[in-house]
C-alpha cells in the first residue's frame, strides 16, 4: 500500500516524507562507538541504522601483493534489522553490499597499503571492515559505505612489540589518502532521486552505485534493479553522484 | 610479480598483439547439451563458458512461486580446473555476486509475466577463465534462452572493456584484468540499445567512462552479429 | 505460405499496417517484433512467430493428450507436458450423474491412464482445466481415454509438421505402419500397434529435421514397403 502511494507521488514530484529528490535523509554519524574494535562508526541516513567495525590483525600477505597490507570486508544482515533478513551465512545481497563497499574501498586506494607492510611476502597488517547492519529502512549501500571509511578514519594502529600485537595501546592513525563516498542513483519511471527510504526502494525501476573519491575519480559502479537503463541516463546519476558525493564528504571529518 | 612490474602495451600493440578496440575472436555455438531445454557455449579467446537453461519448469517450494509472474534463477559457477591455481568447488563470495548480477541483467530481456508461477533456470559453468568471464558467461546465457524457446524481449549482449597503461581497450584478457587500472563489464539489449548490468572498479573519470561505454556498445553489436548467425544457422530455412 | 529465414526474439519482422500481432510477437507502435526464435509467418490477417521449440504453455481450445497423475475428491489431476497441470473437473470426465460418496474415480480414470482431451479453460495465472466432452453435436473429435499403445514426447511446436498438411504427413504413417495414432497439441503422441517401432522413428526424424527440404520425401522412403 505505501509502495504505491510512494510511486504516486513520485510521479508527482514529490516523495513520501517531503524531501526533494537530491535530498539525502537526516545524517549522522558517531564514530568509536565499538572499544574493542581498532575502528568504528556507526552511521545514520533517516532510521536506516549501520555500524562498522575494523579490526586489525597480523597476517600474510596475498601473493601478487607481497608488499600490501590486507584488506577485507565482510557484511551481515543481521534478522534483528529486518523481517526480511534470516539468521544464517550471508545471502547474495549481503555478499554483494560487502563486495561493492569494498570495491570503493580498495579501488580508490583510499588505505596506503603498502604503509602496512612489516616483513615482504611473511607479514603484514590486515584489516577486517565488518558491516553489521541493525536497521533497514532503505539505502543500505550508501549507508554502510558511508559507515565503513568513517570506521577507518576511526582506526588507529595497535602498536607492535616484539612481534606481538599489544592492544588497547596505539601507535596513531591508519595510513589514509582519499574518503571513498558512495551515492546510489534511483531511477523511477524518468525521475532521478538519492538515498531511497524503504517504502520507496519497491518502485525503483534501476540503480546505479557510484563511488566517488575526493579527485572526482570514480573507483565503482554497480547497476542494480530489475529493469534496465539507457547510457543517456548513466550519465545524468554519474553526475548527481559526483555532485552529491562532495556535499556527504563534508560530514566527514 | 608486482603490479607495476607488468607492462600491457608496446608500440600500440597489447600482449597479445591486439588493437585497443580489438576483441579477441569470439566463438559462439548453440544447443550443446541435449538433455536442456536449451544451451550455448561461448568463449572470448580462452575465456569459456557454457550454459544450459531449464524451463519454463514448474517451481517449488510453492512459497518460492509469484503468483502472477514467473522468476528467472541464475547461478554463475568456476569450474575448479578453470583457472590457474586449482578453485576449490563450490560458490564462493565472488560466485554468489556475480549469480545476481547475471540474473538482473537477463530478467528485463525475458517476458516472464507470460508463465506465472513458473522458474526458468540458468546455470552458467566457466571451463576456462582468461578474463571476462562474467560476459562470456551472459552471451551464452543468452542464446540459450533463446534455444530454450524462451519468450524474449531482445537477445543479451555483453563485453569488457577497461584502461590498461592509460589506455581504453576492449575485451580484458585475464593479465589485463590483474594489472590493469581499470575494468568495466557491460551488457546490453541489442536492438533495444538499453543497458542491463554495468559494473566496474578501478580508477576511472566520467569522461573516461563515457568514452568506454561507447567502445562497450560497439563491441556488443560486434558481438551480436555472432549470436545472431548462430541462431539463425542452427535452424536454416523451412519450406512449408 | 513462402520460404522465411529463421527471426530472433527482439528482430523486426514488419509494421503492423492494418494487421494483427499475432502470437508468437509483441508490438510497439506500428513495429510487429519477434518474441520467440522462429518462423515468422505473415499474411494479410496477421503476423505471428512460430516458435522453434519450447516447452507447452495450454491455451483454450487446444487438443491435448495428458497422464493422470493424481485422483481427487472431484475429478483429477493430469500432466499436460507443461509446467502446468490439468484439472479435469469430475463434470467434464464423465457424463451422467455420479454419486461422489459411493463411487470410486479411479474406476473412470485411474494414475496413468491417457486422455485426449480440450483444454477448456486457462485462468490469468495458467490454472488450466481440461475436459473430455465434446462442444457441440455431430461427428466430434473423439476425445476419450486411450488404452494400450505407448506415449512419446516430441517439441511441441513440432506437432504441425508432424501431422502435415491436412494431416497428410500423419495418415501417411498411419498407412504405412496401420498403427493408431493421436497426437496432441502439447507434443504428447499416442501410438498402438504391431509397427510402432518405425512409426517412432519416423515421428522423431520429423521432430529433429522439420527444417529441412526434402523431408516428407525421406520419410517415405523410410516407411518404405
Amino acid at each position: 500500500m505505501r509502495e504505491s502511494y510512494a510511486l504516486e507521488l513520485i510521479q508527482k514530484d514529490k516523495r513520501i516524507d517531503g524531501r526533494k529528490f537530491d535530498d539525502f535523509r537526516k545524517i549522522e554519524i558517531k564514530k568509536g562507538i565499538a572499544k574493542n574494535a581498532e575502528g568504528s562508526a556507526q552511521v545514520k541516513l533517516g532510521n536506516t541504522e549501520v555500524m562498522v567495525g575494523v579490526k586489525l590483525n597480523t597476517g600474510e600477505p596475498f601473493s601478487d601483493t607481497p608488499d600490501e597490507g590486507m584488506l577485507m570486508v565482510g557484511a551481515e544482515f543481521t534478522p534483528m534489522a529486518s523481517p526480511d533478513f534470516e539468521s544464517g551465512p550471508p545471502g547474495e545481497d549481503a555478499v554483494e553490499l560487502a563486495r561493492v563497499v569494498d570495491r570503493g574501498l580498495r579501488e580508490s586506494k583510499c588505505i596506503d597499503l603498502e604503509k602496512l607492510c612489516i616483513e615482504e611476502g611473511e607479514k603484514v597488517w590486515c584489516i577486517f571492515t565488518d558491516i553489521h547492519i541493525i536497521n533497514n529502512q532503505g539505502n543500505l549501500l550508501d549507508a554502510a559505505a558511508l559507515a565503513a571509511i568513517a570506521a577507518v578514519l576511526d582506526a588507529k594502529m595497535p602498536k607492535m612489540e616484539k612481534d606481538e600485537i599489544k592492544r588497547g595501546e596505539y601507535e596513531g592513525p591508519l595510513p589514509v589518502k582519499f574518503k571513498p563516498i558512495n551515492v546510489t542513483v534511483c531511477k523511477v519511471g524518468d525521475k532521478f532521486l538519492l538515498d531511497p527510504a524503504l517504502e520507496e526502494e519497491d518502485v525503483i525501476d534501476a540503480k546505479l552505485s557510484v563511488s566517488v573519491r575526493d579527485d572526482d575519480n570514480i573507483c565503482s559502479l554497480q547497476k542494480q534493479g530489475h529493469k534496465e537503463l539507457d547510457v543517456k541516463d548513466l550519465e545524468k546519476m554519474i553526475d548527481i553522484a559526483l555532485k552529491k558525493s562532495k556535499e556527504i564528504r563534508k560530514m566527514l571529518k | 610479480m608486482k603490479k607495476s612490474d607488468v607492462k600491457l602495451i608496446s608500440n600500440g600493440k597489447r600482449i597479445d598483439g591486439r588493437d585497443l578496440d580489438e576483441l579477441r575472436p569470439v566463438e559462439i555455438e548453440t544447443h550443446v547439451i541435449d538433455r536442456a531445454n536449451g544451451s550455448a557455449k561461448a568463449s572470448f579467446g580462452n575465456t569459456e563458458a557454457i550454459c544450459s537453461v531449464f524451463g519454463p519448469r514448474a517451481l517449488f517450494p510453492r512459497w518460492m512461486q509469484e503468483s502472477d509472474t514467473g522468476i528467472l534463477r541464475c547461478r554463475y559457477n568456476m569450474a575448479p580446473f578453470s583457472v590457474d591455481d586449482r578453485k576449490s568447488p563450490g560458490p564462493d563470495r565472488r560466485s554468489v555476486e556475480l549469480s545476481k548480477v547475471i540474473r538482473i541483467c537477463l530478467e528485463p530481456a525475458i517476458f516472464l509475466e507470460d508463465f506465472p508461477k513458473a522458474t526458468i533456470d540458468v546455470y552458467i559453468e566457466i571451463l576456462q577463465a582468461d578474463g571476462s568471464t562474467r560476459v562470456a558467461g551472459i552471451n551464452a546465457a543468452s542464446v540459450a534462452l533463446a534455444d530454450a524457446g524462451v519468450p524474449m524481449k531482445d537477445l543479451v549482449t555483453a563485453c569488457s572493456v577497461g584502461k590498461i597503461d592509460g589506455k581504453l581497450i576492449a575485451d580484458l584478457c585475464g593479465k589485463e584484468d590483474n594489472y590493469g587500472e581499470a575494468d568495466m563489464a557491460v551488457a546490453m539489449m541489442p536492438n533495444k540499445k538499453k543497458i542491463t548490468l554495468l559494473q566496474m572498479d578501478g580508477i576511472l573519470t566520467k569522461e573516461e567512462i563515457m568514452e568506454l561505454l561507447d567502445m562497450a556498445v560497439k563491441s556488443c553489436e560486434k558481438i551480436y552479429e555472432k549470436q545472431k548467425k548462430v541462431l539463425k544457422e542452427k535452424y536454416k530455412r523451412v519450406i512449408e | 505460405m513462402t520460404e522465411r529465414e529463421v527471426v530472433l526474439p527482439g528482430e523486426l519482422i514488419e509494421e503492423k499496417k492494418g494487421r494483427k500481432a499475432g502470437s508468437g510477437t509483441f508490438f510497439e507502435g506500428e513495429k510487429v517484433f519477434a518474441k520467440f526464435l522462429g518462423i515468422p509467418r505473415v499474411n494479410e490477417i496477421e503476423i505471428s512467430v512460430i516458435p522453434l521449440s519450447g516447452v507447452y504453455i495450454p491455451n483454450v481450445g487446444d487438443k491435448v493428450l495428458g497422464v493422470v497423475e493424481s485422483v481427487e475428491i472431484s475429478g483429477w489431476m493430469v500432466d499436460v507436458n507443461s509446467p502446468y497441470t490439468a484439472f479435469l473437473p469430475l463434470s467434464e470426465g464423465v457424463s451422467g450423474f455420479v454419486d461422489t460418496q459411493r463411487a470410486e474415480l479411479s474406476r473412470f480414470y485411474d494414475i496413468g491412464d491417457v486422455i485426449f482431451c480440450r483444454i477448456s479453460r486457462v485462468t490469468k495465472n495458467k490454472t488450466t482445466q481440461i475436459s473430455v466432452r465434446e462442444i457441440g453435436y455431430g461427428r466430434g473429435e473423439g476425445f476419450r481415454k486411450l488404452f494400450g499403445g505407448i506415449v512419446i514426447k516430441v517439441t511441441p511446436s513440432k506437432v504441425p509438421r508432424i501431422i502435415g498438411k491436412a494431416g497428410s504427413m500423419i495418415t501417411l504413417i498411419k498407412n504405412k505402419t496401420k498403427c493408431d495414432i493421436t497426437i496432441g497439441q502439447n507434443g504428447l503422441v499416442w501410438i498402438r500397434g504391431e509397427d510402432k517401432t518405425k512409426a517412432i522413428e519416423a515421428i522423431l526424424t520429423i521432430e529433429k529435421e522439420s527444417h529441412t527440404i526434402g523431408l516428407t520425401e525421406k520419410i517415405e522412403k523410410m516407411l518404405g514397403e
